[in-house]
């Protein structure tokens, strides 16, 4: 078994309430933090952590923190981004839903270390439900005396609410979040300023993901130190991986950073093979945004040495044959997928989810869905590939946020790596007309 | 069906509850938390006049409202049927069996995707991820995750919708309904 | 702090962003050749928080700083980034912002109709002049594209939402300069429009300088509409004493009628001056005026051509060669 930070007490019965809870150890980074460190010492020791933001771009956390400006009596904000919406992607709302004490915690150890009295929590308006339990957790916390005015009897005062969003994906990119906090259409901020400089009503504010939020318990409790000694070289500690598709058990798992794909893959620990013994055939590792790989690939990088479940293994390559650990969100296809399909669900997802402030990416992510629908149906053109590699390549880098990164990159990849697949939807559209693609519901589920 | 645009007593309350959690002036926060209160009070969807009442609670102008509203998937702004369901059919729900179903929700209430049954029960919309990969292929009708659907189970769902012949709003307090 | 860009250098303070500097250098050296200046379809320096949507004044920095020497690693919007002291930026110096400025172009005309022919705004358009100077000569869409109902926005402005760009520069009027905005954005992604969802007139003195600052056609002068081809109409310089404005205008003549009034605009093509709603819609007659004298328009625009200005210039530089010819 490997080391379960975050989810060792998943299956005690109750562990969402306080009491259980706590009798499982909780809140010890609050009571450690706030009676025995400065708040420099919180930031010192998640700098020596090594930890990296959980939410996908996994930049150094406690350089984050040291970002933030400081000035006399201006407010200071911790926001955290609930905000999960990247396709393949679910681990926040199983943390939440399940242990909601472990973000209400470390919400409380971190605005201890950055000076924040008053902290939100923003989270997508599709997990009301998930809303209503960490509302229900943080009233269980203000009545024990854990948040609101001198918070276990020090000096320490805070706040924390809950936000819930109104159904975007482009709210999960920082700025547009606090634009959406600020009761705003969710378009994302022309950087600078960064949050750190003038963030949620132009204060100085840190962005985090939940699950980077969460790590900072274990991080407090057992010491910078000794959580980098877990993981493998720069990926130090666990990491939440949301495993879906073409596996036996799709689920959350926690993984030591430095796991082996192929065990994470085919081991009953954890996603336990691919469904009816069929063969891989790609997977996407980090979310939808990050580029597709190869089963050759994702199981081994170029030069043949494993791949490993880190950010440098995943990314080992480049683009050119490798990819990114993201968010996180593993998604496994097998011999049946239709890559150009399921290229597909994502083009229309990004264009849907355009905010339309910038051209590339309000009127590029349309003409590529455009274009993968018609070879979908069938009806593709020869030039339509290099077209696609075009577009692509011309949003990319190219607009505001990383909204049109993410709708390039899967396009990108997907051609680089299954070319030919395309090439046999526009020569040969007869060959794939009734073929379906995916499972039919019942042929899984029974 | 169409009853006087205001909040009760109850609700203001909350909603005063909700604009206290953001400091002096920063009241236009609460926007999001409170329409979705407002759609979930009032018939599902939100109209102009919803709209416009929403703008004069928070003293801010209409536009500012519909613009904001306009935005978001989650607000109706047309009418919708008792129980809006949403079909996720990104990737990891779309290899799983999504547009299995879509067709059979289609077929079962004879009606195509965006459209409202005739009695207003039922309207069928097809959404992006909402994050339930794992137990895919899934569909949300107000607060509560149908997970890992049968064509079974989407029919058992239907029957006790139907029976319940109650309006399903994402803010319902009967948080999960697990089948 | 110095910057450099295509080569050319220049001082300017801090806080400058780089498209100012890149005007700064075009005004103070009477600059020939190659506009160094990057093309704006969003960017206004009269409306503050204005730029950084339309992707097209992307430029490339390959030197952060003297401190910071770095390259960028991305191409920046030069109307939202400020220098730094030693950078140097390439503008059309640099192919691969040719490249994506292209890209740019083409993004913004796939769901442009290209329905010059019959629009009011042809001959001083934006996006004319960006296609022609920075486009593809031909189109790769052949996908339907997207179209919106004609709405009159009041009884003097007609939003025409097919042609619109979504720069926002006409959200940004109706923020800053009039007091209750009702006109906004709803929805997102490539279905946004520029709205007031019910159709609610924008009654305020200054809401006409949206169709001054639009790029393209979308917001037109309902007093003006279809009356004539921009460019067989003659602008004047005119004053006249307003107690809203500063009462300063161009005045569009054909023949001896005033058929539009627009704020004055600078080379940039800015305005100077923002109009009231009176001065714009509400003088159309020659009395109403005090004729300064031709407007300045440059010679590579479209309206130049028979614009009397023009004229009296070209007939001097005619006459200057006869006399050489004479003296030879």
């Amino acid at each position: 078994m490997g080391k379960k930070l975050l989810l060792e007490h998943i299956n005690v019965p109750g562990i969402e309430t306080l009491e259980v809870y706590r009798q499982k150890g909780g809140y010890a980074s609050v009571e450690k933090a706030l009676k025995t460190m400065t708040p420099n010492d919180v930031v010192e020791e998640v700098k020596k952590s090594g930890l990296r933001g959980r939410g996908g771009a996994g930049f150094p956390t406690g350089m984050k923190w040291s970002f933030l400006f400081k000035p006399e009596g201006v407010e200071r904000y911790l926001v955290c981004n609930a905000d999960e919406s990247e396709p393949g992607t679910f681990k926040d709302r199983f943390l939440m839903e399940h242990i909601p004490h472990s973000l209400i915690e470390g919400m409380i150890t971190s605005s201890f270390a950055l000076g924040a009295k008053t902290s939100y929590i923003y989270i997508r308006g599709e997990y009301f439900y998930v809303a209503r339990i960490l509302e229900k957790a943080i009233d269980e916390a203000y009545a024990a005396g854990l948040l609101g005015k001198n918070i276990l009897g020090t000096d320490f005062s805070h706040d924390c609410y809950v936000q819930v969003g109104g159904g975007a994906y482009i709210c999960g990119e920082e700025t547009a979040l606090l634009e959406s906090l600020e009761g705003k259409r969710g378009n994302p901020r022309i950087k600078p300023p960064f949050p750190a400089i003038a963030g949620l009503y132009g204060c100085p504010t840190v962005v985090n993901n939940v699950e980077t939020i969460a790590t900072v318990c274990p991080i407090i409790n057992m010491g910078g130190e000794e959580y980098a000694k877990i993981g493998i070289g720069r990926s130090t500690g666990t990491k939440l991986i949301s495993a879906s598709g073409h596996i036996n058990k799709p689920g959350v798992y926690e993984i030591e950073l430095g796991l082996p794909v192929e065990e994470f893959i085919y081991s009953e620990e954890y996603c336990g093979g691919i469904i009816n013994g069929n063969k891989l055939k790609a997977v996407v590792a980090g979310g939808s945004s990050v580029p597709v790989l190869p089963a050759h690939l994702i199981l081994k990088t170029e030069k043949g040495e494993p791949r490993l479940m880190s950010y440098e293994s995943l990314s080992e390559g480049g683009f050119v044959s490798g990819s990114l650990i993201g968010s996180g969100g593993f998604i496994v296809y097998d011999e049946t997928t239709s890559i150009v399909k399921n290229l597909y669900t994502f083009a229309r997802f990004y264009h849907h989810e355009s905010c339309g402030q910038c051209s590339p990416c309000r009127e590029g992510t349309g003409w590529m869905e455009k274009i993968l629908h018609r070879i979908v149906e069938g009806h593709g053109k020869p030039s339509d590939i290099d077209l696609l590699w075009d577009i692509q390549r011309k949003i990319e880098g190219n607009t505001i946020c990383p909204l049109g990164d993410a709708a390039a990159w899967p396009v990108a990849a997907a051609i680089r790596h299954f070319r030919a697949e395309f090439e046999e939807y526009i020569n040969h559209p007869e060959k794939i007309k009734d073929v379906k693609h995916y499972y039919s519901v019942n042929a899984i589920s029974a | 069906m169409s009853k006087e645009i205001k909040f009760n007593e109850e609700t203001l309350a909350l909603i005063h509850k909700i604009m206290a959690r953001y400091p002096e002036g920063k009241h236009k926060s609460a926007l999001l938390p409170i329409l979705h209160i407002a759609q979930a009070e009032f018939d599902g969807w939100l109209s102009p006049a919803t709209m416009d009442y929403v703008a004069s609670i928070l003293k801010i102008q209409s536009i500012e409202v519909y613009e904001v509203a306009s935005f978001y998937s989650m607000y109706n702004l047309k009418p919708v049927g008792k129980c809006l369901l949403e079909v996720c059919r990104t990737s990891s729900c779309w290899v799983r069996g999504a547009e299995d179903v879509v067709k059979h929700l289609e077929k079962r209430l004879g009606i195509k995707e965006g459209e409202t049954t005739a009695d207003g029960m039922f309207t069928i919309k097809t959404v992006e991820c909402l994050g339930s990969c794992g137990s895919a292929p899934m569909l949300q009708c107000g607060a509560s995750y149908h997970e890992n659907l049968t064509l079974e189970k989407v029919d058992t769902l239907i029957e006790g919708y139907r029976t319940e012949g109650k309006r399903k709003s994402y803010t319902d307090l009967d948080y999960k309904n697990t089948l | 702090m110095k910057v450099t860009i295509d080569g050319q250098t220049i001082e300017v303070p801090e806080g400058t962003t780089i498209l100012q500097a890149a005007r700064m250098i075009v005004d103070n050296k009477e600059y020939a050749g190659d506009n160094i200046a990057p093309p704006t379809m969003c960017y206004y320096s009269k409306l503050k928080t204005s730029g950084g949507y339309c992707r097209s004044c992307l430029v490339k920095v390959n030197k952060g700083s003297e401190k910071d020497p770095r390259p960028m690693p991305k191409l920046v919007a030069s109307c939202r980034t400020t220098v730094m002291d030693g950078m140097e930026v390439m503008n059309t110096t640099s192919p691969e912002v040719i490249e994506v400025r292209k890209g740019v172009v083409e993004f913004l005309l796939i769901n442009h109709p290209l329905d010059c022919p019959i629009c009011d705004q042809a001959g001083e358009c934006h996006l004319q002049d960006l296609s022609y100077e920075h486009g593809l000569a031909k189109t790769r869409y052949d996908f339907k594209r997207r179209t919106f109902n004609l709405i009159d926005i009041g009884p003097y402005i007609k939003l025409h939402m097919t042609r619109c760009i979504m720069c926002f520069r006409c959200i940004k009027v109706a923020d800053q300069l009039t007091d209750n905005r009702h006109q906004g954005m709803l929805f997102r992604g490539d279905v946004s429009e520029i709205s007031t969802y019910i159709s609610k007139a924008i009654d305020n003195d200054f809401s006409g300088n949206m169709i001054d600052v639009c790029p393209v056609g979308a917001l037109t002068d309902r007093t003006w509409r279809f009356k004539s081809r921009v460019w067989f109409t003659k602008p004047m310089d005119a004053h006249r004493n307003c107690t809203k404005c500063a009462g300063k205008a161009h005045v569009w003549f054909k023949g001896d009628d005033i058929l539009r009034v627009t704020g004055r605009k600078n080379k940039w093509r800015e305005v100077e001056d923002w109009i009231c709603n009176e001065c714009r819609f509400e003088k159309k007659y020659v009395t109403d005026w005090v004729i300064e004298g031709p407007t300045h328009i440059d010679r590579h625009s479209v309206i130049s051509a028979n614009h009397y200005e023009n004229l009296t210039s070209l007939k001097l530089d005619i006459a200057k060669q006869q006399k050489k010819l004479n003296k030879k």
